[in-house]
């Protein structure tokens, strides 16, 4: 047991860390530090425009979408050294936030569904950050039951005619592709009459609508889709087979792993350090030891759990569903720091402008932000459905739309 | 980076898993819990065979020599099987003590005995309620003899010999604290059998009038010694834990798939699915906070102080959580004496208070970790 690079994960380690040296935009790098949930701007620069450009560097010197194929626009690596890269990018990595979805979710779905010509014109600028790329799956109708999702698709000629909306988009508002997953067929079982394509997002007849969220911030959109035109050549997989495209998809999501998850507890950890309470300092304080310690095992744990999952991967085999767990403990756990960081600030917690707030209201941005991450990318009861059926092996639940035909399921709850 | 145990060490937790598969089911278990048998002498004789006594124990004082991480392997294993034997007391509070600061002498003449099953040994520590602390420490060592009470101390009816904790000073320093081995059956002490939330673990009473004890380690420096045992014994019960854990999440998970209720598994019940994957999440925090544990203890890190604490709290919050789900998952034939699911629910709770309670581990972290951060 020990956490020494190989020698040949060392020489890597030592590359990637001179080139970032070299190269990074330094003069981000403190306030990237202080990113946390809910504060994830720059105060006076425009982070979309500093994260592209970021994202370009790294292309034109190899350093972008590393383990994908080097004719793509990646470097071929290994998962291990794209771990490396991750540890060693630090505060920087926090640049690449707008094209987790492209490079995790849709780049994987068009190698594995293109056509060769399509990947070699639309993965390098895709890799590149120069195009940014969402994905469409989501809809009022169909959240957590993607397969109820309603967005039509229907064939004319060689183009499909896209009726419908999306909903909880990130980036579309600055997204030049996306991946979308329609339903092609009512007339069968809802998983059976869905088909994927891409599209250009500056097609006529979509519209992007931000929406505002909870937290007063707008990072997803509706996307609404109106007679919107895309050719068939632009379909990724079997018509009707779009349920197995998405399947890919997703998978991809689960090999994210190694960049950490927001739990709160190092700010915790500095804010409690720092705070004097009328009996003397916080970190003096029994009770608030006791929560501290109770919020330090879960951020340890997962921090050791996510070392375990490098170490698999640095043998070879792939992380499975169990790395569930991180989003699922994290989720929640940064909503009750936020929580219990405002009870020690007493009266005073209630104020959330930066310039009245207690660490210029870094822990009011992480309460309203939380309930998002409880939400998106799977809530936290799909999380346990797949905690409980891919790793403990227990029966799915019934699903009883399951062999109905999609245009007979029952579309309200209470007539 | 290879944060996992070795391939041999993989090994070695499998033969432990099948010796004690076979040497330790629940209804050997059950010979000690109803109270036919003090603890199950035939496997203690069996685990001496194995080598599992002496795991970490050098070659040169009996052992196998072979290290902490194997002994980490046991330790899940004998947590799991929910062995009824002293085997943390002897191996974790007596054995790491005499290693860390026994004389050669005292070396010798006790550890090739422990490995071969041939002594139990403990940590005569508390002194009644309350936390590990040096003012707590009343027991009074004078002229090479020890007066005083010490209670609860773990397999303490049945050991051979302790490892006491005493006050060799009144400076109200840490250092008026000294430890000494006394050899129990040579006279002077007189032990109690205690009854204890869990009987597969005998605690007890030890009064000590004028024993004759001879020092381990140097005077005053008892406090110091003492800190880094519970350290060790910490990781190394944390282990136990977490092994004990997974089998109630094992359990539960196995009684959700057989159990039918409303015409179906009640594993398919998102109510019972839910709680089974919050089993499953607290027990692999806890053994990730464990392998930490288990890197920092075998390479006597720095880090060791925090990891330790860490990988206690941890896993003794995993065990709590999965014992005790464990028998809401089988509703009312958890709560019966016949299903084996009170047996882990006792060990939690009691693995929970020995070596001081969550509330002292807790403060310990936060400590630890104020110390690392200022430096």
């Amino acid at each position: 047991m020990n956490f020494d690079d190989t020698p040949q994960e060392a020489a890597f380690r030592a590359e990637a860390r001179a080139w970032i040296q070299a190269n990074a935009p330094k003069q981000y790098e403190d306030e990237l530090r202080k990113v946390s949930l809910g504060r994830t701007g720059l105060k006076n620069a425009n982070m979309l425009e500093v994260a592209k450009a970021w994202q370009k560097k790294k292309a034109d010197a190899g350093w972008a979408c590393l383990h994908w194929p080097k004719e793509y626009g990646g470097r071929g690596s290994s998962p291990i050294e794209r771990v490396i890269w991750q540890q060693e990018e630090g505060p920087f990595g926090r640049l690449s936030g707008m094209f987790i979805i492209g490079h995790g979710m849709c780049g994987p779905t068009m190698m594995a569904f293109a056509g060769e010509d399509q990947k070699r014109k639309y993965l390098p600028p895709l890799a590149s950050g120069e195009k940014v790329w969402c994905q469409l799956f989501s809809e009022p109708a169909g959240g957590s039951d993607v397969a109820g999702l309603r967005t039509r698709a229907e064939k004319k000629g060689d183009d499909w005619i896209i009726n419908g909306q999306k909903i909880w988009t990130s980036g579309a508002h600055y997204s030049d592709y996306g991946i979308l997953l329609t339903r092609t067929d009512p007339t069968v079982a809802k998983h059976k009459g869905l088909t994927m394509f891409f599209l250009d997002m500056k097609s006529p007849g979509v519209e992007v609508r931000p929406i505002k969220q909870a937290s007063g911030q707008s990072d997803f959109n509706e996307v609404y889709f109106t007679d919107v035109k895309i050719p068939d050549s632009q379909r990724l997989g079997a018509v009707n087979d779009g349920w197995n495209v998405s399947l890919t998809t997703l998978m991809n999501e689960r090999m994210s792993i190694g960049a950490g998850v927001a739990t709160g507890f190092p700010e915790l950890f500095d804010f409690c350090n720092s705070l004097m309470l009328e009996d003397g300092p916080a970190i003096e304080d029994r009770s608030v030891r006791s929560r501290l310690a109770n919020y330090a095992v879960k951020a340890s744990g997962l921090r050791y759990t996510s070392m375990r999952a490098i170490s698999a991967l640095s043998k070879g085999e792939r992380p499975g569903p169990e790395n569930s767990i991180g989003k699922l403990v994290a989720g929640s756990m940064v909503q009750e720091v936020a929580m219990y960081a405002l009870d020690l600030q007493g009266a005073a917690g209630v104020l959330s402008g930066p310039e009245d707030a207690e660490v210029a209201g870094k822990f009011q941005a992480m309460l309203l932000r939380a309930p998002g991450t409880r939400v998106e990318g799977g809530t936290d009861e799909i999380m346990r459905n797949i905690i409980a059926e891919r790793v403990l092996g227990l029966p799915g639940d019934i699903r009883v739309d399951k062999d109905v035909p999609f245009n007979q399921i029952p579309t309200k709850g209470r007539a | 980076m290879n944060f996992d145990f070795s391939d041999d060490q993989k090994q070695m937790r499998d033969a432990a898993r099948k010796f004690l598969t076979e040497q330790c089911p629940p209804k050997a278990v059950r010979e000690v819990l109803d109270g036919k048998a003090v603890y199950d002498k035939a496997l203690w004789k069996g685990l001496a065979e194995m080598g599992f006594l002496g795991v970490a124990i050098p070659e040169e004082f009996g052992g196998a020599g072979a290290g902490h991480l194997e002994l980490c392997v046991i330790a899940e294993e004998m947590g799991r099987a929910n062995a009824p034997v002293p085997f943390s007391s002897t191996v974790y509070l007596a054995a790491e003590a005499l290693l860390l600061a026994g004389s050669d002498a005292q070396k010798q003449k006790w550890l090739p005995k422990i490995a071969s099953g041939g002594a139990i040994g403990t940590l005569a520590l508390f002194e009644g309620k309350g936390n590990p602390s040096p003012n707590a420490i009343k027991l009074q060592a004078s002229g090479g003899t020890l007066s005083g009470v010490k209670k609860p101390v773990p397999d303490g009816a049945i050991a051979d010999f302790a490892v006491v904790a005493a006050r060799t000073g009144s400076s109200g320093r840490d250092s008026d604290i000294s430890l000494f081995l006394v050899d129990l059956k040579a006279g002077g002490v007189e032990a109690k059998a205690l009854t204890n939330l869990d009987p597969t673990r005998g605690q007890a009473e030890l009064t000590f009038k004028n024993a004759k004890a001879e020092p381990l380690g140097a005077t005053g420096e008892g406090w110091s010694i003492l800190t880094q045992v519970l350290d060790r014994a910490a990781v190394l019960l944390a282990f136990e834990q977490v092994g004990g854990s997974d089998r109630a999440l094992e359990m539960g998970r196995d009684y959700a798939l057989d159990r039918i209720a409303f015409g179906r598994p009640i594993g398919s019940f998102q109510a019972v699915k839910h709680i089974l994957a919050d089993m499953y999440v607290s027990a692999t925090l806890a053994r990730s906070n464990c392998y930490y544990g288990a890197w920092a203890l075998s390479t006597n890190a720095s880090e060791l102080p925090e990891a330790a604490a860490a990988a206690r709290i941890s896993a003794t919050q995993a065990f709590q959580h999965c014992s005790k789900n464990n028998i809401q998952v089988h509703g009312g034939m958890g709560f019966t004496w016949e299903f084996d699911c009170h047996m882990y629910y006792r060990r939690a709770n009691a693995t929970a208070l020995t070596l001081g309670s969550l509330s002292y581990w807790e403060d310990q972290l936060i400590d630890r970790m104020r110390k690392k951060n200022a430096a």
